[in-house]
């Protein structure tokens, strides 16, 4: 057992228990709290694949910026806790359940069956180049403005449209 | 014992339909948006792994879009949300109806 295997596995471990525990929690302040953990570990899962500067970014973007958001809203609204699992819409609940379980078997069945490790093995120096800033801001910067331009526009239009919803009372 | 790609793929599959269970089975419309969240990062985690496995970094690129795109709806959806919650003033995503014919 390498550090790379114990790695994966402590938070490949982590990042599961968190994603069932917070689609389980009936308080949602609490399912909020799970799924910081969940995108934390998920960064450490990018650090072993040496994606070091999305890693950088999903701690900051997301476990930061967009869970506080949610953590805010959450917290001005005060929604009380959910019913029990099957207290309400038991058929539809678990049918759902059901679909979601055949959907993740047919998934795997299909990666077992594709094998991509037969032809994909990792180049460490070249998945160690891929995850540099350096690379992924050459990349940005030359083929991919255009992108880069319209998320900036993106987040432009998504600025705008929220303060406009949270401002107008519409009846 | 060698970290293969396919253990990255399954991981992330996990994930994604316990997203996928989180959207069909809960009723507050702030977890609905969190179980989205969880999915558009197990897509991420499946671009990562590819972008790492083959030594491109164009993968790592998309999921900065991605990352993007996840910001402004988070922003938007909460809007929204608290726009509803003003007029209704309930999140449960049963009692909100007004679009249903």
């Amino acid at each position: 057992m390498n550090l790379d295997t114990i790695l994966f596995f402590v938070f490949g471990i982590v990042s599961a228990v968190t994603a069932v525990l917070m689609i389980t929690r009936r308080n949602p302040v609490i399912a909020a709290l799970f799924l910081v953990l969940n995108f934390a570990s998920l960064a450490g899962l990018y650090l072993t694949l040496n994606a070091q500067f999305i890693a950088v970014t999903q701690v900051i973007v997301y476990a930061g910026a967009i869970m506080v958001l949610f953590l805010f809203v959450l917290m001005l609204l005060r929604p009380e806790n959910e019913q029990k699992f099957l207290e309400s819409n038991p058929k539809t609940k678990i049918f759902a359940m059901l679909i979601a379980f055949i959907v993740f078997v047919q998934l795997v069945y299909m990666i077992f069956f594709v094998h991509p490790s037969k032809n994909i093995s990792k180049d460490l120096t070249k998945s160690l180049n891929a995850g540099t800033i350096e690379a992924i801001g050459r990349e940005l910067f030359t083929h991919y403005v255009l992108p880069f331009e319209a998320a900036g526009f993106l987040l432009l239009a998504a600025t705008i449209g929220a303060l406009v919803l949270a401002k107008k009372k519409f009846d | 014992m060698n970290i293969t790609i396919e253990y990255y793929l399954i991981l992330s599959a996990f994930m994604f339909l316990v997203g996928v269970a989180g959207v069909l089975t809960r009723r507050n419309a702030i977890i609905v948006f969190m179980s989205i969240e969880l999915m558009l990062n197990s897509a991420n985690l499946t671009l990562v792994a590819f972008s790492s496995y083959l030594g491109n970094s164009i993968g790592q690129l998309f999921v900065f879009f991605v990352m993007t795109v996840a910001a402004a709806e988070a922003a938007v959806g909460l809007a929204i949300i608290i726009a509803i919650f003003r007029n209704k003033l309930t999140v449960n995503i049963d009692e909100i109806n007004i679009l249903k014919w």
